[in-house]
């Protein structure tokens, strides 16, 4: 049978053979899921008893939530703190750890460390330091100094930025390796050209540097604002035994969902909140091929 | 880039007085002290993780770095209570296992995307790439009611069958498969080898540092995961190190030393690897992050 097909018809069965199991993956372990997360989302559901259709009774109660909104500003508040954050503090090390020779190597391995460690060992570490005097590192450093104690994650204003720290420290390396490739690919002849006629250094960054850069920001805006919408590890290593903050001040999208499907267990509106973030998830990534698209 | 620092060296002693230059290698000296001083400060947290790992407990609440009486008692404690072997083995497990699977299906998918002509191969492509839109935290649900249905919950398989193949993966792959020349597959199928062989002993081995990039990705991914793993198991034998690190931080929460140790013993490995690995990982980060 084989031997009998032309080369063209025996690439064709080689293809589906490699990817019949693939195929399956996709469909059994991604599409499939997706369908049945959407189709829970318009039904009543606790887990145990029947599955009974709901209508649009999740996402009104969803709209009516005052906790749901609290959880969607705070997710939002996440965002808009961290991805400029650590945007600009990566950019401005990239900047200068690309002008710099002396221990490169170095310097670059120190900034870069963290992204190595895995985000719920060092948000129980990041917890230890905003402890309370007697036990808290920056507390007790504070107090060293006679400045007044900071409440961190005990206060409804603190909390949230507090859980962003980590989150930003843990992301900086990343960022700043990106953005060292992205500087090493401007081509060095329009830098001559500007120093030959005088550009002064702050025009050099602002008319070369960062619009050939563009490329380079908008794919780190769009992964760590991303990474900061599904931020989760962080706010529930940081805050058990009070999940989600004083008067759930730090409480994020993902937790929310976390807490209505495997601790209330009412999987239509924690389904009803996944197509939510699905919805936000998307608008971002649109985002990006719009801005990218004249490439 | 040597030449290009000549360059600009040259241009220095040519255009600029002395002074300009002293007042340059000031700037020098000073961007370097603050870059050097940052980058310390990115790594005190680790170092206070190692160092109260190494503290006696009444000794905690001194913010000196360098313990007084230094003693890996902690470490003997947190070993003795047994859980984190297990917990470190289910982590090594899964994250091996996953790897694998991620470097050979990814870059299989990869390789037929971009070197066959075959009916469907659009459709394919698209269907895949529309999967990066989706977020794990909405397959959650659906996959927990699979695992519950199959009785995949607290087991191995269910903790790795969600990420055992990946869309980003599969793209990396498909990006380095098209500096493979068609030449050199050609040349092979003249030869006699069949389309497999030829993936495997041409193709593969010339796209390493790609395979080197995803393997490092994944891996570090799987070890680090969280939220799936902490919904699929309920039995702490089945906890991989997060999983394993949250609950037990939970149970000694006063004992922050204990807590210091765990995270320390969770954070070691991939350390040390990436101490030894260094430039190679740095490289297939930068490979990754560009091309994914």
């Amino acid at each position: 049978m084989y031997k009998n097909l032309s080369i063209a018809q025996k690439h064709i069965v080689w293809a589906w053979a490699f990817l019949a199991l693939p195929v399956v993956f996709y469909v059994v372990i991604r599409f499939y899921p997706t369908a049945n997360a959407m189709l829970i989302s318009f039904q009543d559901w606790n887990l145990l008893g029947s599955r009974t259709w709901a209508g649009m009774e999740n996402y009104q109660k969803l709209w009516n939530d005052p906790v749901f909104w609290q959880v969607f500003r705070n997710t939002f508040v996440y965002l808009i703190l961290g991805t400029p954050i650590s945007l600009v503090l990566s950019f401005v090390v990239a900047y200068h750890l690309d002008k710099t020779r002396f221990m490169h190597g170095t310097i670059r391995m120190l900034y870069f460390l963290p992204f190595m460690t895995s985000a719920v060992a060092m948000a129980w570490v990041w917890r230890w330091f905003y402890q309370p005097v007697p036990i808290g590192l920056f507390n007790n450093w504070l107090a060293q100094f006679g400045i007044p104690q900071i409440e961190f994650l005990r206060s409804t204003t603190n909390a949230l930025p507090a859980i962003l720290a980590p989150a930003v420290w843990a992301g900086l390396g990343f960022q700043i390796i990106i953005f060292m490739a992205g500087l090493r690919a401007i081509p060095q002849s329009y830098y001559e050209a500007a120093r030959i006629d005088g550009v002064s250094k702050w025009s050099v960054l602002f008319e070369i540097t960062i619009p050939l850069l563009k490329p380079t920001i908008v794919f780190l805006v769009v992964f760590s604002s991303i990474g900061f919408l599904r931020i989760f590890d962080q706010v529930f290593n940081m805050t058990t035994g009070d999940p989600g903050g004083p008067l759930n001040s730090t409480k994020p999208l993902v937790l929310q969902i976390y807490q209505s499907a495997f601790t209330d267990f009412d999987m239509g509106y924690a389904a009803a909140q996944t197509v939510v973030l699905f919805l936000i998830l998307l608008v971002v990534s649109l985002l990006q091929l719009y801005l990218l698209r004249d490439r | 880039m040597a030449a290009v620092d000549d360059i600009r060296a040259s241009s220095d002693t040519l255009f600029e007085s002395r002074a300009a230059r002293r007042k340059a290698n000031m700037g020098q000296y000073i961007r370097w002290s603050l870059l050097f001083l940052g980058g310390i400060m990115m790594v005190m947290p680790i170092v206070y993780m190692l160092s109260t790992s190494l503290k006696w407990p009444h000794e905690i609440y001194d913010v000196s770095l360098i313990p007084k009486e230094p003693h890996l008692e902690n470490y003997t404690f947190v070993l003795e209570d047994g859980r984190f072997y297990g917990w470190f083995i289910n982590s090594l497990i899964i994250a091996t296992i996953t790897t694998i699977s991620n470097v050979l299906f990814d870059s299989l998918v990869g390789y037929t995307l971009c070197k066959f002509r075959f009916p469907g191969r659009y459709i394919i492509f698209i269907a895949i790439l529309s999967t990066l839109m989706i977020p794990t935290e909405m397959l959650v649900i659906p996959w927990y009611l699979m695992s519950q249905s199959f009785g995949w919950l607290d087991t191995h398989w269910g903790i790795m069958f969600p990420g055992l193949m990946t869309a980003f993966g599969t793209f990396l792959m498909k990006q380095f498969f098209e500096t493979v020349p068609d030449d050199f597959i050609e040349a092979a199928r003249i030869d006699g080898l069949n389309e497999l062989q030829i993936w495997w002993t041409v193709a593969m081995p010339l796209v390493r540092p790609a395979l080197a990039a995803l393997a490092i990705f994944v891996f570090l991914g799987n070890w680090t995961a969280f939220i799936w793993p902490l919904i699929v198991t309920n039995s702490w034998d089945m906890y991989t190190l997060p999983v394993g690190l949250s609950t037990f931080a939970d149970e000694a929460d006063v004992a922050w030393e204990l807590v210091m140790t765990g995270a320390a013993i969770s954070t070691i490995p991939t350390l040390v690897v990436f101490l030894i690995f260094q430039r190679f990982i740095i490289r297939g980060v930068v490979m990754a992050g560009l091309k994914g």
